[in-house]
């Protein structure tokens, strides 16, 4: 394959720059010892790491956004995986109109969905509550973590099934020994990329968390909107480090290329 | 068994009709509710708050913004993502799966924290480029970026390219490298290849790329409203307001439904025509 010149090069150290500065510039005004925003220069400070704690509101915005994420991604994939196997093992009416509906949440814009459950969960007494959380953020996170357990169902060998029957298994132990753990690498980077998305999800959670249910990034918006300060940039490197760290761990376990492109880059 | 699929599927089902459906068809019916100061959301049947969104041009110029802005966004993604994905694409293998890394990574950091590094580099007199440019005497007064249009644009585009590299990456990894190198050995200019053999084929991918991140673009919430700000508004900070400020529901679930109605009618469209245009290619 020919080799990129070095306008190519320039031209892709530019964008790199573009892509990273304003995360990293974050990551740096963190470790500002100033009380104001600054690039830290020649002190660095972990002052306003230290500050967090004197803001609990962040601190249990942090574990609500955690236990969300876990919560909701855990039953996504419970609804998931039944829906998984039916959609990609067997052809049926109606089959193109139920994973339409499944991945519309994609397509729906989430002010929309946070409008809808606002209003739905009012009606139902579920207004700010974290029950009304779970639920909506199961919706949001489930067609990332079926696309993934449908991935790992359509190419699933059917013979290994029909061979453990012709051995005189039951449908049960099938499931159980065969087909669960045949679909298992899709149903943990499903659920890994199900929990990231609940964890970052700000448009729609922002209708329905109140004060005392607001998530991270809730929170964090809603603290910039009044200002701009120190104090959320460091809160904004922490959630920053949380994200590259579980990015990091997906990479190792599974491939992060597999993850979001659906293949391995080198593997051709 | 024959029913063997929908039993398997019935759980999501249920839980989608109960929790999407509902919720999606009591919006629609919430706009055409009455509101008022005092009495609060009465259900009667009203066009009201149709009429309003349809006529005010205060709605008209909004969601005019919030589309040339989406539009911007998905041209300046294209144009400058595609050639990305390109270079990405020739690269030896482990800078080009460090680098995709590098590009499609961003994707999954929160949007806030994303939207508050543009804010920092160049937010009033205190950001951080700004500052710089003005004491190295390169300009006098700070660039305008918060509460601007450009400003809005410029994150969003940064917030969304990943979608944008994404799309056209994949649509490169279906090329055949052979058909350049024949290209190279009949006498064909790097231009002329890239002309006349990468990008038709690689069209599809950014087409698909382009109407991706205009439906996030036209969607976008926290970006325009950290940047823009309670001067710029959109159609979904527009709705916010209305949600949760002025506590007009049933105007901001109209203003929600036709923000939803134009995005798929879009989508849907331009997907149409896109997979009829390749079909003859693709199909």
């Amino acid at each position: 394959m020919s080799k990129n010149g070095p306008v190519a090069l320039v031209y892709h150290t530019l964008f790199v720059i573009f892509m990273l500065a304003p995360i990293l510039v974050v990551c740096f005004v963190a470790f500002t010892p100033e009380g104001y925003l600054s690039f830290p220069t020649d002190r660095w400070s972990l002052r306003w790491f230290y500050a967090i704690g004197r803001y609990p509101e962040f601190i249990s915005a942090f574990w609500r956004s955690l236990w969300l994420g876990a919560l909701s991604s855990a039953i996504a994939v419970a609804f998931s995986v039944p829906a998984a196997l039916a959609i990609g093992r067997h052809r049926f009416r109606g089959r193109d109109a139920m994973t339409a509906l499944f991945m519309s949440p994609l397509m729906i814009p989430h002010v929309v969905l946070g409008i809808a459950f606002l209003r739905f969960f009012t009606e139902l007494g579920l207004g700010g509550t974290f029950v009304g959380l779970v639920l909506a953020h199961i919706v949001v996170v489930l067609p990332f973590a079926l696309r993934l357990t449908l991935a790992s169902a359509v190419g699933l060998d059917r013979s290994i099934e029909h061979a453990a029957i012709s051995l005189g298994a039951s449908d049960r132990t099938v499931l159980r020994r065969i087909t669960l753990p045949l679909v298992l690498p899709g149903l943990i980077s499903g659920s890994a990329l199900a929990f990231i998305n609940s964890f970052d999800e700000v448009t729609m959670t922002v209708f329905i968390a109140a004060p005392g249910t607001e998530t991270l990034p809730v929170r964090m918006f809603l603290y910039i909107q009044d200002n701009i300060d120190p104090l959320v940039t460091s809160v904004s490197a922490v959630v920053i480090a949380v994200t590259v760290l579980a990015l990091i761990a997906l990479d190792r376990a599974y491939g992060l290329e597999r993850l979001l492109v659906g293949r391995s880059a080198d593997g051709r | 068994m024959k029913s063997t699929p929908y039993l398997l599927s019935l759980p999501a089902l249920l839980l989608f009709g109960a929790i999407v459906i509902i919720p999606l068809v009591m919006t629609v019916l919430l706009s055409f509710h009455d509101w008022g100061q005092y009495k609060g959301i009465e259900p009667v049947f009203t066009l009201k708050n149709w009429r309003e969104v349809f006529t005010d041009s205060y709605f008209l110029e909004m969601f005019w913004r919030t589309f040339r802005i989406a539009f911007f966004v998905t041209l300046f993604a294209a144009l400058l993502g595609a050639p990305e994905a390109y270079i990405l694409n020739r690269m030896k293998s482990p800078w080009r799966g460090l680098f995709l890394l590098v590009i499609l990574g961003p994707l999954l950091i929160s949007v806030v924290a994303r939207t508050l590094g543009w804010a920092l580099l160049f937010g009033g007199n205190s950001g951080l480029i700004n500052k710089a440019l003005v004491s190295m005497g390169v300009i006098s007064a700070p660039l305008p970026f918060m509460f601007t249009e450009t400003g809005v644009i410029v994150a969003l585009t940064h917030v969304l390219m990943p979608y944008m590299v994404l799309a056209v990456w994949a649509a490169l990894q279906r090329l055949d490298p052979q058909v350049e190198n024949a290209a190279v050995a009949l006498g064909a200019s790097p231009f002329t290849v890239v002309r006349r053999i990468v990008l038709p084929q690689v069209m599809p991918g950014i087409l698909s790329g382009a109407i991706i991140v205009f439906a996030l673009a036209a969607s976008a919430f926290a970006t325009p409203a950290i940047i823009g700000g309670r001067r710029l508004k959109v159609a979904s900070t527009l709705a916010y307001d209305e949600f949760l400020n002025t506590l007009n529901w049933p105007l901001g679930a109209a203003v929600a439904v036709l923000l939803l109605v134009a995005l798929v009618a879009i989508v849907v469209g331009a997907s149409r025509l896109v997979e009829r245009r390749y079909a003859q290619v693709f199909g």
